[in-house]
């Protein structure tokens, strides 16, 4: 379903940025533009050919990783894609990460001691972490850690601790959703009969929940964080816009604000088609840690 | 994504009593606006800007003097607008679809299902991104967008109720006895699939509110000087040294509406799984 699907991604980012209503031209240029202007911009983006023409064109392109040009800059949309994609990479990991070394410990401990203050605090804040904005949230943590507290810098590039704000804007959430998915999927493994044998067996607690309790909540958590990269990688576009991360969420943005549609096209492709290729991984990713898929296979 | 959890009877009776409360404030404020606010909320006092709260402007006033709490009263009548009118069409859109595409099978259910796969595969507020930059910004584009985007998890969920309820032996009956298509869509099979689409209505209107917000956040949405949460947090933004209210309260604002929303979802979604237990 993979080429279906990237086929079918492709068209509509095709159809969404080239059947604008309105004069895409006379929206970049302005009025104030002369008519050789106009007609220079209205060639160079294709735009004087039939529309069939300049899908096939794109599709074309596109198999040879060509976006076009930036209108502004002249440089190509693929060098620009490239040199801002590994910043929203870095970014996407780090929030995951972060939501990660957030959800398991305190999922394990809302889910080894059910209806406990310790249970109902971690639920509540996974709650507040569920619906907090992260267009909120963002500016909230640099109030208190970069202008009050002065423990990390405000916005922009330099070191890991640029990257922490980011990552906790943009992995909070992620890590409400998380941490309710390992409380419940432990909860209800640990009424298992076999973790019943394990402890009468003499296991700790800690090895109960850490060895099996755990290992079978990783299968469904897997699932979930493919996902859910999906919504990180379309909140980078906000995180990056607050902190001025230099990565492809803030890059579509300011192309948005300067109507330069060939990188706007570039820059939604880009973050779908990762996102389908991400998925795509967690369907594989899925079924090699799923013991009951695989078993299926062989059979 | 929201992940079911053990509920007991009185949780999810807390739950839904705080969404419905949180959801008749929205819905108060916004329709009282004109009366709760202090000010019009685009009245400007460039001598005031960004002053603190004070007892005549409890939670201060923006750039341009305007008084916050009046902005924020005024701000809930976008997003219970957008919440409600993305949620009703993209539900009535999705609703619609799913059920000819569950009923028809065949080709039609294999080309609605493509389409809807092929927008899933956009991750998140993306394509409204993409559907507000390329229709321009707005009230009306930004439902307009939410809406083209939100109907397909309608869609989904709304097919395989329906395959399965299509198959259940009362609509099987109702067929031999030369029911319409239509009345038995409406008599028997869409009544035994409100309450699963009423729960995913529940989250997809926070996930609205959230939406727009977020958009007018990046300057996609709503346009001044019509108030909006998301627009007067990156208003606020800019400020945060001098003036951090203009972010803190319209973000509260939000904040606990989409809270409500989330605890009135799971709590309804609770009670469905008592009820259906």
């Amino acid at each position: 379903m993979l080429a279906p699907t990237v086929l079918g991604v492709a068209t509509l980012v095709f159809l969404l940025l080239s059947l604008l209503p309105g004069d895409p031209v006379e929206v970049m240029l302005g009025e104030t533009a002369t008519p050789a202007d106009r007609a220079a911009l209205r060639r160079s983006l294709g735009l004087d050919r039939a529309v069939s023409d300049r899908y096939l064109s794109f599709l074309g392109d596109l198999l040879r990783f060509d976006l076009g040009n930036s209108i502004h800059t002249g440089r190509p949309v693929s060098e620009l894609v490239g040199l801002h994609f590994p910043a929203t990479a870095a970014l996407t990991l780090a929030a995951l990460v972060t939501a990660i070394a957030i959800a398991l410990p305190a999922g394990l401990l809302a889910a080894s001691r059910p209806h406990s203050h310790a249970d109902r605090i971690t639920l509540g804040a996974s709650l507040v972490g569920v619906a907090i904005p992260n267009f909120w949230l963002g500016p909230m943590l640099i109030m208190l850690f970069a202008i009050d507290l002065r423990w990390l810098p405000v916005s922009g590039t330099g070191g890991a601790a640029h990257l922490v704000l980011p990552a906790m804007t943009l992995g909070l959430g992620m890590a409400g959703i998380l941490t309710r998915l390992v409380r419940s999927t432990v909860s209800e493994t640990l009424h298992e009969d076999y973790i019943r044998t394990a402890r009468a067996k003499g296991a700790s607690n800690a090895l109960v929940l850490w060895r099996h309790a755990l290992r079978n909540a990783l299968v469904p958590l897997l699932s979930v964080i493919g996902l859910q990269l999906g919504s990180l990688l379309a909140g980078s576009v906000i995180t990056e816009t607050i902190f001025a991360w230099p990565g492809i969420g803030r890059l579509t943005v300011q192309v948005i604000n300067t109507r330069d549609y060939p990188v706007v096209q570039g820059c939604i492709l880009t973050i779908a088609l990762t996102y389908v290729l991400v998925n795509l991984a967690t369907d594989l990713a899925y079924a090699w840690v799923n013991p009951r898929m695989r078993h299926a296979r062989v059979d | 994504m929201h992940v079911s959890t053990d509920t007991s009877a009185p949780r999810w009776r807390r739950q839904i009593a705080a969404g419905v409360a949180t959801l008749a404030l929205l819905g108060l404020v916004a329709a009282a606006a004109p009366v709760l606010a202090p000010y019009p909320p685009a009245q400007q006092d460039l001598a005031a800007d960004l002053a603190a709260p004070d007892i005549s402007h409890p939670l201060g006033r923006d750039k341009l003097g305007r008084d916050v709490l009046s902005r924020i009263i005024y701000g809930a009548r976008v997003s219970l607008a957008v919440g409600l009118s993305a949620v009703l069409l993209s539900a009535g859109l999705g609703v619609l679809i799913g059920a000819a595409a569950g009923f028809a099978g065949g080709s039609v259910d294999f080309w609605v299902m493509r389409l809807v796969d092929i927008l899933l595969a956009f991750p998140g507020i993306l394509l409204a991104i993409a559907m507000t930059a390329a229709l321009g910004p707005g009230l009306t584009n930004v439902i307009l967008a939410l809406s083209l985007i939100g109907w397909t998890g309608y869609a989904r969920l709304v097919r395989a109720e329906v395959m399965a309820v299509s198959a259940r032996d009362h609509v099987e009956a109702a067929r031999a006895l030369g029911v319409s298509t239509p009345a038995l869509l409406r008599r028997h099979v869409l009544p035994l699939i409100a309450a699963p689409v009423m729960v995913q209505a529940t989250f997809g209107m926070a996930g609205a509110i959230v939406a727009e917000a977020s958009l007018s956040f990046l300057g996609l949405g709503v346009q001044a000087p019509t108030p909006s949460w998301g627009a007067m947090v990156n208003e606020g933004r800019s400020f945060l040294l001098v003036a951090p209210h203009l972010v803190l309260y319209p973000g509260i604002a939000i904040f606990v509406t989409v809270l409500g929303l989330n605890a009135l979802g799971d709590g309804v979604r609770a009670y469905l799984d008592v009820r259906g237990r």
